[in-house]
């Protein structure tokens, strides 16, 4: 195991590399221009100055080279200064977003509180609920509380966030005024008053985030449970005298997990790409925004490194799936 | 309509008539807006989109400010010049400001003319990339004469000669914090791009770009008593329905800028009794532009839509005059705009002077426009689309995203389809559309469509550069990367004959004979462009809130010295 | 036991001959959920096939005067801000979202599937096809559809028609932007599966790789798949009136459930009728096909179907 996981994490870099580079050419390719959202009143010849400013005129491939080295070699650096409050990225040209004309990386840890405070709590009570009810559900199929189950998270799956927020905006905002409808990204946590402004500005987006997660996860849960239900080594563990909770929530779902913890390893990533629809619908104001933006606004850039540190979570978190799946199941061999 | 509109009018007015009472600075506490497109830099020198301008119009300013009537009023500067008082000399090639005298930055610095010196030389820079540029078109020097006094000559006479450090985005920056920052250097001044010091009622705390800015009162502002908010929270992003909503229903947020919706949406949110929607007019038209060229893909790529190949049928005025006379303009802005809208036959609805009064196309007249297309030759088919020289009358009609656009596309599709053409809708990301990508067949300077419709406008009060966006040569063809302003491919020598008598003409009457004589060759005389709806822009704002005057000359915010809470 | 063996099969071809099939059905009748699933799906698919015929309001025209109605004899479902009756609109708009949601799930599941078990039962073939899964994680989504749709749009319209050219450019979109969830999760599966004993069994017997896919993984791997599946409709249905409402999908005068949701949610306090019935359609879609699937599930569980 050990050696895949080395062997693994070597292939990563020039995967890494590559993935970096069709997404560049992916971004080459696509339509679209950094000035699009100016005003029709700028003529075009101020407008080719102004992308000869942003660096646009240099070839793509010279384009792509500065990116990767921006990003594997002066921002390191920068990180460092930081940290021991050196000066070896000083004077040295960052990544610099065409939208803000600052560096990219700033913005992203300006980004990154909101994001992980509710898409990441969002999550985690998403996964949380989930697993117990998938759990249930399948222990007892059929049930009313199956049913019941069953008949929420689909509906909860196929209601788009977009309707969802909406909704719990209009009756809980603005009938009855409980929740504030617009999240306030400067709120600082420093006493039991603004902790519970803080809660209440949560609540909504991490509902409606945590229903739609919950309702995916805790359907692969229940399935697997099920298949597993009607092993043979269930019945074996039975007829042993094994108590009935070490039956099901030892060996059933210790052999249940794998798809679960697939689904669960995939979502991981997607907690730091933000929730688009959500962080919208609530201005949150997160990572998730701050992509959909740079994409419409044709920030390539800014969308490059977020694309890019979002694919290295990708692989980190699918290559940690993988080794879990050695855990839950020794038989399963990488070499 | 019309009676509604003008009460409208009444409402704003009214709302700025008790101006602001003996108030002292920050004595009103906080003041919440939002605007669902966020800022992201507060320098309209290195980016022209209208919420950056605005944010950063609460804090640097321009000498002078148009109001909500177009008319220039002294900002920094002491007075406005005019030839009357000495201030543009009678050749119309100079023009000299002065300072108001004492004023002083955020920072306490004294402003002086080498401040307003140094925001020319940095927009002009040629590595700096200034979205501003075209401002200091035909400008040969600007000079400090001393302290307070600048003097700004022009390349040749130039009748209106305010183009330079006025409105929104002609703000004046300080020199000691961007010294550093000329040309290539220009964007990777983050602080001072994001925290501009200026001489406006408020000061940046904190500016998280796409996100939320934080300001205070500025403490040296010129007006001891103003501004009457101590602090403001800016917050950006979502969408104008859920901005409208925190201001009219909520009562989370004070101001909501550009509510973009449909009417019934917005009538249904203050009825709520949270706030107003307030509305003014400006010179925003949504049009038809139609192509005189062939835009057929069974062309070559690099001469499909160009000169070489005149359109099959829109090159003929009366298939154009036709199309314009099956739409109901009066239905069109009930149906999309309400109170933010009148109908309207030019492209130049704004200010007097300039506007065209020739209402001819506002009546609908079925008709009339099947009978024009008779007498063109046009036969209906078994199918009801009509033919001519076995050619179908088949328009594809192209728009960016934007529901109020989508709905008008299928209003006039359903006319037109009346009219017996054959009508395929098509809608662009608007990142797209409005993107000048050459290599993506869908924006609208390429214009691979039989007519797009989209909305446009011209800065300050002056329309001559934008008439002149229809000169022949400035279209967008595979030899300018694209890039040009005449997107219909208009080509007459009469046009441009008259745009260079409009550049020599001083008089103010003559030049507006000449600019409505313009408007009127591309509009009603030839229907080149179907100009369909005059947008106007509405706001909304709390109760609560006083001394909102909405302005569509310049940023929305330009008075935000003056508001107050009402107790 | 050779012996033995002719009692039974006589017994059995006695009883007429009974394929596998029709024990799978058999099965799947007694499961309530999975009739109950099929029955209000057969209903959707008749309402938006049969419907059109027998209400025939055109979706696109417009009675301007008669905007913004609630429900009521004339218009069932009411009419929209430009008079559109919602009734028709429904219908039509359903054809294309089921039309839309099947095919490009059926197309994401194969496509998942085949790379899963492939990467999962053949060991060398499996680091080209995760990298290769993980490249297709890391894309951004809008670019790739947009570069998509600039590349192709054109050509397929000319080729197949307008209608029909989006139709397949909106399907193979959502189908390669879609499969890569269920190909992670099958491979998991299969990994496991492999050193199970009768995976063990029956290659020591010498049985080839297809026949071990096809009879002894698949079948072992198929309820995950079926949850992939019904997740998957409703992610294309919404997927797709994304795409329309960026202008990478049908014209924007084409209805779809998907569309209608998203142009009715700022009606949301006015008419809300017009965000509960395209809200209510997909729900029961997915509902209903979620039950379908259970009950194909047991059904296709020879454990379960013994009992």
């Amino acid at each position: 195991m050990l050696t895949y996981t080395l062997r693994r994490l070597l292939t990563a870099v020039p995967t890494l590399i590559f993935i970096s580079f069709v997404i560049f050419l992916l971004l080459e390719l696509a339509p679209g221009d950094p000035l699009a959202d100016q005003p029709l009143t700028i003529p075009a010849e101020v407008r080719e100055r102004m992308r000869t400013a942003m660096g646009l005129d240099a070839p793509a491939h010279v384009r792509y080279w500065k990116w990767l080295v921006q990003f594997v070699w002066i921002e390191p650096q920068v990180i460092l200064d930081g940290w021991l409050g050196t000066g070896l990225a000083a004077g040295e040209e960052r990544i610099l977003s065409w939208q803000f004309r600052a560096p990219v990386f700033d913005i992203i840890w300006q980004r990154i509180p909101q994001t992980l405070n509710v898409v990441g709590i969002a999550y985690l009570v998403g996964v949380g609920i989930a697993l117990p009810i998938g759990i249930v559900s399948a222990y007892r199929q059929y049930s009313w509380f199956d049913q019941i189950g069953t008949f929420v998270s689909m509906v909860g799956f196929s209601v788009p966030t977009f309707f969802t927020g909406v909704l719990f905006i209009v009756i809980f905002s603005v009938k009855l005024g409980w929740f504030p409808s617009i999240y306030d990204t400067t709120l600082r946590v420093t006493d039991w008053s603004s902790f519970l402004r803080q809660v209440s500005q949560m609540i909504m987006p991490v509902a409606v985030l945590a229903l739609y997660n919950a309702a995916q996860i805790s359907r692969f849960m229940r399935s697997s449970m099920l298949d597993n239900l009607n092993q043979d080594y269930v019945r074996t563990a039975r007829a042993k005298g094994m108590a009935e909770g070490t039956v099901v929530l030892v060996h059933v779902l210790r052999n249940s997990l794998i798809p679960v913890v697939t689904v669960i390893a995939l979502g991981v990533p997607t907690i730091f790409a933000g929730a688009i629809i959500t962080e919208q619908v609530f201005k949150v104001n997160g990572l998730g925004q701050l992509l959909i933006t740079a994409i419409q606004a044709n920030d390539l850039p800014m969308v490059q490194t977020l694309a890019f540190v979002f694919a290295g979570l990708i692989i980190t978190f699918n290559l940690v799936a993988d080794v879990i799946y050695g855990i839950l199941d020794p038989r399963i061999r990488y070499d | 309509m019309r009676l509604k509109t003008a009460l409208w009018g009444a409402v704003a007015l009214g709302a700025f008539a008790p101006a602001a009472a003996l108030a002292e600075r920050g004595s009103d506490g906080q003041v919440n807006i939002i605007y669902w497109q966020a800022p992201s830099i507060l320098n309209p020198y290195l980016s022209g989109g209208t919420k950056d301008i605005e944010a950063a119009s609460m804090v640097i300013e321009p000498l002078a400010r148009y109001d909500q009537n177009g008319v220039l009023v002294p900002y920094l500067a002491a007075e406005i010049p005019t030839v009357e008082n000495g201030g543009v000399t009678p050749d119309l090639t100079a023009i000299t400001w002065k300072l108001k005298p004492g004023l002083v930055w955020s920072d306490g610095s004294p402003v002086t003319t080498a401040d307003v010196v140094f925001t020319y030389e940095y927009c002009t820079h040629p590595e700096g990339g200034c979205a501003q540029l075209s401002k200091f078109d035909g400008v040969s020097a600007v000079e400090a004469v001393d302290d307070l006094t600048l003097k700004i000559t022009f390349e040749r006479p130039t009748p209106v000669p305010y183009g330079p450090f006025t409105g929104g985005q002609g703000p004046v920056i300080q020199k000691a914090q961007f010294a550093n920052c000329l040309g290539a250097a220009a964007p990777g001044c983050t602080d001072a791009n994001f925290k501009p010091v200026g001489t406006g009622p408020f000061r940046v705390t904190d500016f998280r770009p796409n996100d939320v800015i934080q300001m205070e009162a500025n403490p040296n502002y010129r007006d001891p008593a103003k501004p009457a908010f101590a602090t403001v929270t800016f917050k950006g992003g979502g969408d104008a329905a859920a901005a409208g909503r925190a201001v009219l229903e909520t009562g989370e947020f004070d101001y909501a800028w550009n509510l973009q919706l449909a009417p019934s949406v917005i009538q249904g949110m203050v009825a709520a009794g949270k706030g107003q929607a307030v509305s003014a007019f400006g010179t925003l038209v949504e049009r038809i532009e139609t192509n005189l060229t062939d835009p057929s893909p069974d062309l070559a790529e690099g001469e499909r839509s160009t000169l070489k190949h005149p359109h099959p049928f829109l090159s003929d005025p009366l298939v154009r005059k036709a199309l314009s006379m099956a739409i109901d303009r009066e239905l069109l802005v009930e149906v999309g705009y309400g109170q933010a809208g009148r109908p309207t036959c030019t492209i130049v609805p704004s200010p007097p002077n300039y506007a065209s009064t020739r209402t001819d196309c506002f009546a609908q007249d079925m008709a009339g426009a099947n009978a024009l297309l008779d007498q063109a030759g046009w036969v209906r088919g078994a199918d009801g689309v009509r033919v001519k020289d076995g050619r179908r009358l088949a328009i594809l009609y192209q728009t960016s995203t934007n529901a109020v656009r989508q709905d008008f596309q299928a209003l006039v599709k359903q006319w037109w389809t009346e009219l017996g053409a054959e009508v395929e809708l098509k809608n662009v990301s608007a990142s797209v559309f409005f993107g000048g990508d050459p290599g993506s067949p869908d924006t609208f300077q390429k214009f691979y469509a039989d007519v797009e419709m989209y909305a446009n406008n011209f800065d300050g009060t002056d329309p001559q550069n934008y008439l002149a966006n229809y000169r022949c040569g400035n279209e967008p063809r595979p030899e300018t990367g694209w890039q040009g302003e005449n997107m219909n491919r208009y080509c007459d020598p009469a046009y441009d004959a008259l745009l260079d008598e409009l550049a020599r003409t001083a008089n103010f009457e003559e030049r507006g004979r000449i600019a409505r004589q313009l408007a009127e060759m591309l509009t009603v005389d030839s229907y080149v462009v179907i100009p369909l709806v005059d947008r106007g822009r509405v706001s909304a704002h709390s109760n609560s809130l006083g001394g909102v005057v909405l302005n569509t000359w310049d940023s929305e915010l330009w008075n935000v010295a003056d508001w107050y809470r009402i107790k | 036991m050779t012996e033995l063996a002719p009692a039974p099969s006589a017994a059995v071809a006695a009883r007429a001959p009974r394929s596998q099939w029709r024990d799978v059905w058999d099965q799947f009748r007694t499961h309530r959920g999975a009739l109950f699933g099929l029955l209000v799906f057969g209903a959707i698919v008749l309402f938006t096939v049969i419907g059109p015929s027998l209400w025939t309001l055109d979706p696109k025209f417009i009675a301007i005067r008669a905007r913004d109605l609630g429900m009521g004899a004339d218009h069932p479902f009411g009419t929209d801000q430009l008079g559109r009756d919602i009734f028709a609109r429904m219908m039509a708009g359903g054809r294309v979202s089921l039309a839309v949601g099947l095919t490009a799930m059926t197309l994401s599941i194969c496509l998942g599937t085949l790379i899963g078990v492939v990467a999962g039962y053949f060991r060398r073939l499996e680091g080209p096809l995760m990298r290769l899964t993980d490249l297709f994680l890391a894309l951004p989504l809008l670019p790739l559809l947009l570069v998509m749709v600039m590349l192709f749009r054109e050509s397929l319209a000319r080729r197949f028609g307008p209608e029909t050219g989006i139709f397949l450019l909106i399907v193979v979109a959502i189908g390669i932007t879609s499969w890569m969830q269920t190909a992670r999760i099958v491979r998991g599966e299969v990994l496991a599966l492999k050193e199970r004993e009768f995976v063990l069994a029956a290659r020591s017997i010498g049985t080839p790789p297809r026949r071990m896919i096809l009879r002894h993984i698949l079948p072992n791997v198929l309820s995950p798949i079926l949850v992939s599946a019904t997740l998957g409709i409703a992610t294309a249905i919404i997927t797709e009136s994304a795409l329309s409402f960026l202008g990478l999908g049908f014209p924007p005068d084409f209805p779809t459930w998907g569309r209608l949701l998203f142009d009715g949610v700022d009606y949301l306090q006015q008419d809300p009728e017009r965000v509960i019935w395209p809200g209510v359609f997909i729900s029961l879609t997915v509902l209903s096909v979620n039950f379908i699937g259970d009950g194909l599930r047991d059904a296709l569980d020879p454990r379960i179907r013994g009992r």
